[in-house]
């Protein structure tokens, strides 16, 4: 059975694979906030990025924001199609919208992540 | 110190459709319901509602009105017939000489006269703004002879714009006053009763398209919502918050003071010649105004549309090669249109229509063309 998937603070998800890397991508509430998404942009493969830097940015018609990595390590996978297909974020979130994999530097910094009943706590007490 | 928000008459009513609240301008009001893009078309399609209520309304009254802000309004006050409305400038000296500056955009209109013959004037503030032209104005006001009041807080300002707008709304009117609704020029207002409640309807907006803006008392103006939500779903009306209402001045190429107009602006090189009317008068700011108008100088307002979605942000800068030529005022996902679009500031010698440059945008350049504006104009 598949590891639980975590949460950020910032709304990324993180999932860890049975071939030891982490997809991650970005919750459907964080999707759900944004809407009207019109451009994504996506690190390189290779890339070495570190947990809270930024992996890339993702643009709505109000505003841009970042996507910061859950963990450190690095990309070594990225979702080319999605930047296309925005609308995927919304449809399948935690599928087919994956953003990027990451092999993680210290598999145990998933721990520090939020667990999906705290997450769906955190983002309970919050507006839109 | 956070002052706690203001709220207008329709703040409980957005909270309970889904609208998200954010402050703006000292208010607490919708940036959009669902979507800005859903809101946007409606409204170039159908039929958008936007509560303004945040937007400061003045009235100036008294025998020497339209004499005291013939002195102080950049257009011509002293020809405004009842029942019409004028874009104008508000200008204001700064203390100890500091100069003159521009504190806000307005629409004046004068209503019907009072019933002893003196005139009756209205004022339409942007919400940041109104309060330091209230101060300002104040401080202008002649020890008799003309009253000032502002009525933001009794009342509420429903803008209704769209090309089946005046349908929806004439369909909530008496059968005479829906008559009197329909014949409306532009720029001109009428008192009529709208689902039961008096309410002055003027044919104006902010969005590029026709509509209506309509003020009534803060009292009634959920019930006037609602009966225009009502009436209007059907047709595809939509309720539009912040966010469209920007996207859809954007694209009709409007000026929004702070961004395109600010205290400082020469208001002939961002387009607004027509918002001043020197010919020999005097207001705040109307010798150097003269000079401007003269001997063109600066940067001038401009449209650049990008090739893709990814939108310029206020402030991000334009280039040529290695010169910065300019910065950019306003920048958005142009809905309509299905591009990004962005007004700027730029030198006169890269001005041109179908320039290229280069806007920065975070981490890299993008590609733009100089166009003609607005972005948008309905057929």
């Amino acid at each position: 059975m598949a590891a639980a998937m975590r949460f950020a603070k910032s709304h990324e998800w993180a999932r860890p694979e049975e071939d030891g890397l982490v997809t991650v991508g970005i919750s459907a509430y964080a999707v759900e906030a944004l809407t009207d998404l019109v451009f994504m942009q996506l690190p390189a493969v290779g890339r070495r990025v570190r947990a809270g830097e930024s992996l890339g940015e993702i643009e709505s018609v109000k505003a841009v924001s970042d996507i910061y990595a859950p963990v450190s390590g690095e990309v070594v996978a990225v979702n080319t199609t999605l930047p296309s297909n925005l609308e995927t974020l919304g449809s399948d979130p935690y599928g087919a919208g994956w953003v990027v994999r990451l092999r993680p530097d210290d598999p145990a910094e998933l721990g520090g992540l939020l667990d999906q009943a705290a997450y769906d706590s955190l983002v309970g007490s919050q507006p839109h | 110190m956070t002052q706690p928000l203001l709220e207008t008459p329709l703040c409980r009513w957005h909270e309970a459709h889904g609208g998200r609240m954010v402050g703006f301008a000292g208010w607490r009001m919708p940036v959009q319901y669902a979507s800005i893009v859903e809101e946007h078309l409606a409204t170039r399609r159908a039929a958008g509602m936007f509560d303004v209520s945040h937007m400061g309304r003045l009235a100036v009254d008294g025998p020497a009105a339209i004499e005291w802000l013939e002195g102080l309004l950049t257009r011509r006050v002293a020809g405004i017939e009842p029942g019409r409305l004028r874009y104008t400038l508000i200008t204001g000296e700064l203390p100890d000489g500091g100069g003159t500056v521009i504190l806000d955009d307005a629409i004046v209109s004068r209503d019907a006269d009072a019933a002893d013959g003196s005139p009756r004037l209205g004022l339409v503030v942007n919400a940041s703004n109104r309060p330091r032209v209230v101060e300002w104005l104040s401080s202008r006001l002649p020890a008799a002879g003309v009253g000032l009041v502002d009525r933001t807080f009794e009342t509420a300002m429903i803008a209704v714009q769209g090309p089946r707008a005046v349908e929806i709304v004439c369909g909530l009117c008496p059968r005479d006053d829906a008559a009197r609704i329909a014949a409306l020029g532009v720029y001109r207002a009428t008192v009529v009763r709208v689902g039961g409640y008096e309410a002055a309807v003027s044919r104006s907006g902010y969005t590029g398209e026709d509509g209506l803006e309509i003020v009534v008392a803060g009292g009634v103006a959920r019930s006037v919502w609602e009966a225009i939500h009502a009436a209007g779903a059907p047709l595809g009306l939509l309720a539009c918050g912040l966010g469209a209402r920007d996207t859809l001045r954007l694209e009709a190429g409007m000026p929004l003071y702070g961004h395109e107009l600010r205290e400082e602006s020469d208001p002939f090189a961002i387009g607004l010649g027509l918002g001043v009317t020197l010919d020999g008068r005097s207001f705040p700011g109307s010798t150097r105004f003269a000079e401007l108008r003269a001997h063109p100088r600066g940067r001038v307002r401009v449209g650049l549309e990008f090739g893709s979605k990814r939108s310029a942000r206020e402030n991000a800068t334009v280039w040529q090669g290695d010169r910065e030529i300019g910065v950019v005022t306003s920048g958005s996902l142009a809905p309509t249109l299905g591009r990004a679009v962005a007004m700027a500031m730029l030198d006169r010698a890269a001005a041109a229509e179908n320039t290229l440059v280069d806007v920065l945008i975070r981490d890299g350049r993008q590609p733009a063309r100089v166009v003609p504006l607005p972005f948008y104009r309905r057929s």
